[in-house]
């Protein structure tokens, strides 16, 4: 064709793709064809409608039928490929233990892999549902406290207005929330339910971009406006419509409900909301624009490529005059923490970002899932390979049938591709069967991943991977063998053939029981602060606290009339849970007071009954006596608190309280109690003092009567109860429940740590066995000379297990100290640890050893015991 | 074995290389039942069912004479071979039987003219 430009030709480079895979002979038909497609469209129509149908024909040659490369050299028939595949299929059938050891170690690794992955995925994905992600900041503050530099989220509601109304020319939007998510009672007709939702102002829908269902993300714009989340507004008024209903909230307040959103997932800041309201409900109209109380978070999102620096220290500055006393002494500043950074960046020492908790597990559960993948597959490719030797013989054969090394190579592929294929299959749905399981375990909702991409991708890719390696060594190694040499046996395995394949199995095994140490590390540190004495009594102690404004005006009778039925044998009312640690003050002088003494105490305050239900264990002096005058100046100090004083017979001294919101007073220690652990049980428990009903008793704990039947004892307690307070629900909680919740995060890492190890024991035991297997099967004539010679079960069964029991204590030696550094570094981060005793490190090893052995013997013993005239006859 | 079912596109291609004779080759067969059917086809789905057809041993090519508007090239013409025009009868003839043995057809409801 000539290229004359003035001529119009079919678009070049549509010519030249088609020209690249389409088949040789196919090309001048094809041409031509698609030339006068070309022409005749260029007359009915126009060049550019020409040139795109061309494209769409070209394009559309795109077929089996006329490419080129489906008809690649290696393998130019069918039949070939399919013998291949058979081969492969048989090879699989005949050596069934090996099939179900290799694929099924295989697909192990690769399900923790996965599992793992997803996970690491998640954590990493924390908080990208909102769609501000990269905007969004949370406003924090720094202060030089005597004893550190500590950064805080809680700000006071000035610092918010004023950076809402300064800077519209750097802030897209801020909204303050009220401090902690709120527990609080919704009520709609007799449905009456507890629920965390948060206090916000009308920006934050728009902000956190949510999924309205119904209704608009303005509906704050009300102050008695409420939106709910799809969950909560389903348990609360079923399958009404609840638009603009009315709801009473903590039997009070009348909101209007304004809209729906779409439930916040799991991996976001703000999961627990199932509902927002205005912040002014419960901080008071009035009080948001003052300097004095830290009660708001503060969030801004920044308008689009505005940089956070300037903001922020043209806020230092601006902040400064309104500082009081407090502030400017700690040399407050603040800092914008952005969202990105919100979930695994969030912990500070002296006001430096350090490694958080949750960054800690990502790399070591990261580290455990590469670990773990990395046994299955060296076992995949030793096992692989460690077969293969058997096989020279068939290579000779087929090599003076007239293979090629090329087939030879093809097959070999072809038969790890179909054992990695097999594995993979099979640890998708291992995969189904564990996330449900894992998901609780580890506290997620993780969906599996089978509309992403890059999951398929990676796991392909991988695959491959694992497949072109195990393959290599037989592939290229086996199929250079000149056939005469094959056949005729004298195979030479060099020396140091097995060499990498011992220092595999050491690496394994190194593994293994480091895992195996530290999950015995892990479950001791749990049982050991389980069984630190409490310092109180959780049995049968019922914990309530009554979402009803009349809570505390009648909090005597509802503790008279509990009383009454009998089922009980204490009631009593303090103003915080005795299961956590709120209430913190510092202001306490006493004579005799070292005067560098700065400590905060814990102070709560509790009724007389209260000692008597949470069972407190009074070391000196006291509880509380209603009828006493002067108990209304006392307090009772824990332990810890007594010791940090520095007081040897503390009952009868003084000690003076100056809060800042009050004149001080002085009160009269009268007794002394055990510590009790209320914060977590791996911190020291903290000073602590007691006064007599002072505050806000919101409170209640009801020491059951033991003798009766809690299924009697309860509805009678709730009667009562709904007696006196009708609009509350009765929804108590075991205070034993409270209490075990503290374990929750070390118990994940417990069993999240118990699964791996087993798994990675397994799949190492799987390997082993292999490779015993293997090693008795190469020496079985030898054996059989062995035992014609006279050496008995026992000698033949030390000669098998020996090597590999010398691996596993190479492997131990290794592991202790390793295992020793991560777990020390680990517990550290524990005021309250367990010890690292050496029985620890004894039992880990023994326990690799025993596993070992057992799996060594199957095979040994099998060998040992095998009567040698069968393996002497063949030849 | 190879296949020898004919789908419904098969057939279809099948009669237009029938019709068209000594000027069916691939781009005028795709030409053809467009203009017959109202519907688009690309000249490669055309060529591939060809091809296959040809696999099938109901159709035959060889190539035919170079013309100016395809810059010189030659063109593949198809034709039915024997198998295919059976293939095509027993093809009709048992949608006969179907019509035949469908109620409203016998019993002359529906107007339909055949040959």
């Amino acid at each position: 064709m000539t290229k004359n430009k003035n001529h119009i030709t079919p678009p070049s480079l549509a010519e030249k793709l088609l020209l690249w895979f389409l088949k040789e002979e196919l090309a001048e038909e094809v041409l031509g064809d698609l030339d006068e497609k070309f022409y005749t469209t260029l007359n009915k129509n126009n060049l550019s409608k020409a040139k795109r149908n061309y494209w769409f024909q070209v394009i559309n040659y795109m077929r089996p039928f006329a490419f080129k490369f489906l008809r690649s050299k290696l393998f130019n028939n069918t039949a070939m490929v399919k013998h291949n595949f058979k081969v492969s299929y048989r090879q699989l059938l005949r050596n069934k233990v090996y099939s179900v050891i290799n694929i099924g170690g295989l697909a192990m690794g690769l399900t923790v892999a996965m599992l793992i992955g997803l996970w690491v995925q998640d954590e990493l994905s924390f908080n990208k549902y909102h769609k501000n992600y990269n905007n969004i900041y949370q406003l924090l503050r720094v202060n030089t406290d005597p004893d550190g530099i500590y950064v805080n989220t809680s700000l006071t509601t000035a610092m918010g207005t004023y950076l809402k109304t300064n800077y519209p020319d750097m802030i897209e939007s801020a909204s303050m929330v009220r401090a902690r998510p709120q527990d609080m009672v919704f009520a709609y007709g007799e449905n009456k339910f507890r629920q965390i939702g948060l206090f916000v102002e009308p920006e934050i829908p728009e902000m956190l971009s949510l999924e309205m269902i119904r209704g608009t993300k303005d509906g704050l714009a009300d102050l008695r406006g409420v939106l709910l989340s799809e969950t909560f507004s389903k348990k609360l008024f079923g399958d009404e419509n609840p638009m603009n209903k009315l709801v009473k909230l903590n039997a009070e307040a009348d909101l209007i409900v304004k809209g729906i959103y779409r439930d916040i997932p799991n991996n976001s800041e703000f999961e627990n909301a199932g509902y927002l309201a205005r912040m002014e409900l419960i901080v008071g109209p009035d009080n948001m624009n003052i300097w004095s109380n830290y009660n708001a978070y503060v969030y801004v999102q920044l308008k689009d490529n505005v940089n956070p620096e300037p903001l922020l220290s043209s806020i230092n500055e601006a902040y400064l005059p309104n500082f009081n006393e407090y502030a400017i002494e700690s040399q407050m500043k603040f800092i914008m923490h952005p969202m990105k950074d919100w979930h695994l960046r969030s912990e500070w020492t002296d006001g430096k970002p350090s490694t958080s908790q949750a960054m800690s597990f990502l790399w070591l559960y990261g580290i455990i899932g590469v670990f773990v993948l990395v046994l299955a597959c060296i076992n995949f490719m030793n096992l692989s390979t460690a077969r293969s030797e058997k096989r020279a013989k068939e290579v000779g054969i087929r090599k003076t049938l007239g293979s090629l090394r090329k087939q030879l190579i093809s097959q070999f592929y072809i038969e790890s591709f179909l054992c990695s294929f097999l594995a993979f299959i099979l640890s998708l749905g291992l995969l189904t069967a564990l996330l449900p399981w894992f998901n609780e375990t580890a506290n997620k909702e993780i969906l599996a991943p089978w509309s992403n991409t890059s999951f398929w991708i990676l796991s392909i890719s991988f695959l491959l991977l694992t497949a072109i390696l195990s393959g290599s060594y037989p592939a290229i190694f086996l199929s250079r063998f000149k056939p005469i040499k094959a056949l005729r046996g004298g195979l030479k395995v060099g020396k140091h053939a097995s060499l990498p394949r011992k220092v595999l199995v050491v690496f394994q095994f190194t593994i293994s029981i480091a895992l195996i140490i530290a999950t015995i590390t892990v479950s001791n540190q749990i049982e050991m602060a389980k069984n630190l004495p409490m310092g109180y009594d959780t049995e049968d102690l019922l914990a309530i606290s009554p979402a009803s404004p009349d809570f505390v005006d009648k909090r005597h009778i509802i503790r008279e009339e509990i009383l009454k039925t009998g089922m009980v044998t204490a009631v009593g009312h303090s103003n915080y849970p005795v299961t956590n640690d709120r209430g913190w003050n510092p202001g306490f002088t006493w004579e005799g007071m070292d005067p560098t003494f700065t400590n905060s105490f814990n102070t709560i305050s509790i009724s007389s009954g209260y000692a008597d239900a949470v069972g407190m264990k009074f070391i000196m002096g006291r509880n509380f006596d209603e009828n006493l005058e002067s108990d209304k100046r006392a307090i009772i100090i824990n332990r810890s608190a007594m010791e940090a004083m520095n007081l040897e017979n503390p009952v009868g001294m003084m000690v003076t309280y100056n809060p800042r919101w009050r004149e001080a007073r002085t009160y009269e220690i009268i007794g002394v109690v055990e510590d009790m652990i209320k914060n977590s049980p791996f911190e020291r428990t903290y000073l602590s003092v007691m006064f007599q009903d002072e505050g806000y008793m919101s409170w209640m704990y009801i020491k059951l009567n033991p003798s009766v039947n809690k299924a009697e004892a309860i509805p009678a307690i709730e009667k009562v109860y709904s007696s006196i307070l009708p609009e509350a629900p009765f929804d108590f909680t075991f205070a034993e429940d409270d209490y075990a919740k503290k374990f929750d995060a070390e118990r994940r890492v417990s069993r999240l740590s118990q699964f791996f190890s087993i798994l990675a024991v397994l799949i190492s035991c799987l390997g082993l066995y292999g490779l015993t297997s293997y090693v008795a099967e190469q020496r079985t004539k030898e054996i059989g000379i062995r035992k014609v010679l006279g050496a008995s079960v026992i000698n033949l069964w030390k000669l098998l297990s020996k090597d590999f029991t010398f691996l596993v204590l190479i492997a131990s030696v290794i592991s202790i100290p390793l295992s020793y550094q991560v777990l020390d570094s680990w517990l550290d981060t524990y005021e309250i640890r367990t010890n690292l005793s050496w029985w620890i490190f004894t039992a880990g090893a023994l326990g690799g050893l025993i596993i070992t052995l057992i799996t060594v013997s199957f095979q040994s013993i099998k060998a040992a015991t095998a009567n040698p005239v069968n393996s002497l006859r063949s030849e | 074995m190879k296949e020898t079912k004919l789908g419904d596109f098969e057939e279809t291609l099948l009669l237009l290389v029938g019709i068209l004779d000594k000027e069916a080759y691939a781009f005028k067969i795709a030409e053809e039942f467009e203009s017959q059917t109202q519907r688009a086809v690309s000249i490669g789905a055309v060529h591939s069912t060809l091809n296959r057809l040809s696999e099938k041993g109901f159709l035959t090519s060889e190539m035919g004479e170079a013309t100016a508007e395809r810059g010189g090239r030659r063109k593949r013409i198809y034709s039915i071979t024997a198998h295919g025009e059976r293939v095509l009868k027993e093809s009709r003839d048992f949608k006969l039987s179907l019509w035949n043995q469908y109620p409203a057809f016998a019993t002359g409801k529906l107007n339909f003219i055949f040959e």
